[in-house]
């Protein structure tokens, strides 16, 4: 099978992978993006 | 190349960072400015400066140069990049590294070590490593500047090296970590534009991106004899598996810097200048986006460069550029762009330098001033920052020196290397000190022994491409490398070393006297 004109799905796999792994980012930092301030408001 | 415009520009972008550094040497009174910020930088300038600090010259030019020689399989580098260096990094490291480092009121990497293990040691030891191993990381990112100056303006190599130390030795000394860190949010959000622009124009100039991975794709019968020989496949396929081709890639190139990342000195020390996990929480959506545009243009850029030197040339990028990789993305970025392009990519390039050197420096400054200084004489205050300075100074000389000295094709070598012997001395110590509370001292130190030695004896004796040109094993031994049976002559030293620091941690802490638990409740107070 063939993505995006690659044809090894070792390549093709890494580069949907740097995708995915982006996307988790994004959604984390969304996710979280108030949480975690406990530290700070002692302070 | 019109050197009129390009002046102006270069003089401009000087003078706005020249006035951020400024701000920041203003607000710098304490040594706990000059060392962690005070503790209190903006979610953004933390990321943007993580992601400036990770990612250099060393990742552009020599690991896109390296890309144009290996092919897409580097991807994985960029996986590990964004899930090792930035997820795993800042939520699993980052949150305990800052909450311990704030509880043991320490300022440095080696001070966060010696601190967690109450040992001063540890960290003189940790702060000499540094000290005398970052010169090599420093020199080849260095280099990676001066080639992109060397190819566009057409100045000597050597003058381009001596500009670029001068210019960043500069506001290193004057500004402290403040200056590093908000030059290098600058510096990044202009290497986030640069890089972005550049992975859009190179698809777009090569027919979309399913027409130019086919482009390259079509390219595999052209691998080189000499690489086919040694388990090249093409540059949209992985190497034969096991292969020295697969080992050099995956050894060395991925790994080494996939995984050595996570105990990086000068990047450790960022999550201790935030003053919540709220900061970091953020910073992982900015760092990831940064990264995966950073790394993925620099990787696709410089494989997709054989495409577009075939139709221009009918040969490959390597053979373009007569076997120095060091040189694929700035001749690829002088022919294949427009002009105007050539003169924000420089700043790109520029950028990217100088917030890694910055950061180098600034690491090495304080190894050196609070590590071992400050440490072994039980001195502090304002000496202690005029040390960090003097340290600097010296730091800048050394790496300009190897600049010289260094050569060709060696900056992601280089680079590799670096990131391995960093992994292999404080891996092991870091993550044990992080998350096993029932590592000791004793431990600590056998691991550290354990992985530093075993990284070197790797490096001066069995792997074939540092042992060879060093020529230790040779003067000694009569032999280039002690172990000839593949795979071992290209297996990568992180591969041993780091298995192995772990296992003497954990058995010598399993054998020796647990910690005091009032000691560790202290280092792991709401952690």
């Amino acid at each position: 099978m063939e993505v995006l004109g690659i044809p090894d799905p070792w390549v093709w796999g890494a580069y949907i992978l740097c995708i995915l792994a982006v996307i988790i980012c994004v959604i984390y930092g969304i996710i979280n993006w108030n949480k975690g301030g406990e530290d700070e408001e002692e302070q | 190349m019109d050197i009129l415009i390009l002046s102006i520009v270069i003089l401009l972008y000087f003078l706005i960072i020249g006035y951020v550094g400024y701000v920041a040497w203003k607000g710098t009174k304490t040594s706990e400015d000059y060392m962690v910020a005070g503790r209190k930088t903006h979610p953004y300038i933390m990321a943007l400066s993580y992601g400036a600090t990770f990612i250099s010259t060393a990742a552009i030019v020599g690991f896109g140069g390296i890309a144009g020689q290996f092919g897409m399989g580097i991807l994985w580098l960029v996986f590990l990049n964004i899930i090792v260096g930035i997820f795993i990094a800042f939520v699993l490291f980052g949150k305990r590294t800052r909450k311990m480092g704030h509880n043991m009121g320490s300022l440095t990497f080696p001070e966060f070590l010696g601190r967690r293990f109450n040992s001063k040691f540890i960290q003189y030891f940790a702060g000499l490593i540094i000290f005398f191993a970052m010169p090599l990381y420093a020199s080849v990112v260095l280099i990676g500047a001066a080639r992109f100056i060397e190819t566009t303006i057409n100045i000597d190599f050597n003058l381009a090296l001596l500009i670029m130390a001068i210019i960043v030795a500069g506001y290193v000394v004057l500004g402290g970590i403040k200056g590093v860190m908000y030059t290098d949010a600058l510096q990044g959000s202009i290497m986030f534009l640069g890089m972005l622009f550049l992975l859009v124009t190179t698809y777009y100039l090569l027919g979309g991106v399913t027409n130019a991975n086919q482009s390259l794709t079509n390219l595999a019968p052209l691998v080189p004899a000499q690489v086919s020989a040694v388990g090249g496949t093409g540059w949209t396929s992985f190497p034969v598996l096991g292969s020295p081709w697969w080992w050099t890639l995956v050894s060395t190139i991925i790994l080494g810097v996939g995984i050595g990342v996570l105990a990086q000195p000068q990047l450790a020390v960022r999550f201790m200048t935030v003053k919540s996990n709220r900061e970091l929480n953020r910073a992982v959506l900015v760092g990831g986006l940064f990264i995966f545009i950073m790394t993925g243009t620099a990787y696709i850029v410089g494989s997709l460069s054989n495409v577009y030197f075939f139709q221009q040339t009918g040969q490959i990028a390597v053979q373009v550029v007569e076997g120095n990789i060091d040189r694929i993305i700035p001749l690829f970025i002088n022919q294949a762009m427009q002009e105007w392009f050539t003169y924000i990519f420089m700043l790109t390039l520029l950028s990217a330098a100088m917030s890694t050197l910055s950061s180098q420096f600034h690491v090495q400054g304080t190894s050196i001033g609070r590590d071992v200084y400050e440490t072994i004489l039980s001195k502090a205050g304002d000496r202690s920052v005029l040390i960090t300075r003097i340290g600097i100074l010296f730091s800048v000389t050394i790496a300009l020196g190897l600049g010289y000295l260094l050569p060709g094709s060696i900056i992601a070598l280089g680079t590799s290397l670096f990131f391995g012997i960093c992994a292999a001395a404080f891996l092991s110590v870091f993550v044990c000190g992080l998350f096993w509370k029932r590592t000791t001292r004793a431990g600590a130190i056998a691991g550290m022994f354990a992985g530093t030695i075993t990284s070197l004896f790797w490096l001066f004796f069995i792997y074939k491409k540092t042992a060879a040109s060093l020529g230790i094993s040779q003067a000694l031994t009569g032999q280039d490398i002690l172990l000839t049976s593949m795979p071992w002559p290209v297996v990568d030293p992180i591969v041993v070393a780091v298995p192995l620091a772990f296992v003497v941690t954990i058995v010598v802490s399993l054998f020796s006297k647990p910690p005091e638990p009032q000691y560790l409740d202290k280092c792991f107070e709401g952690v």
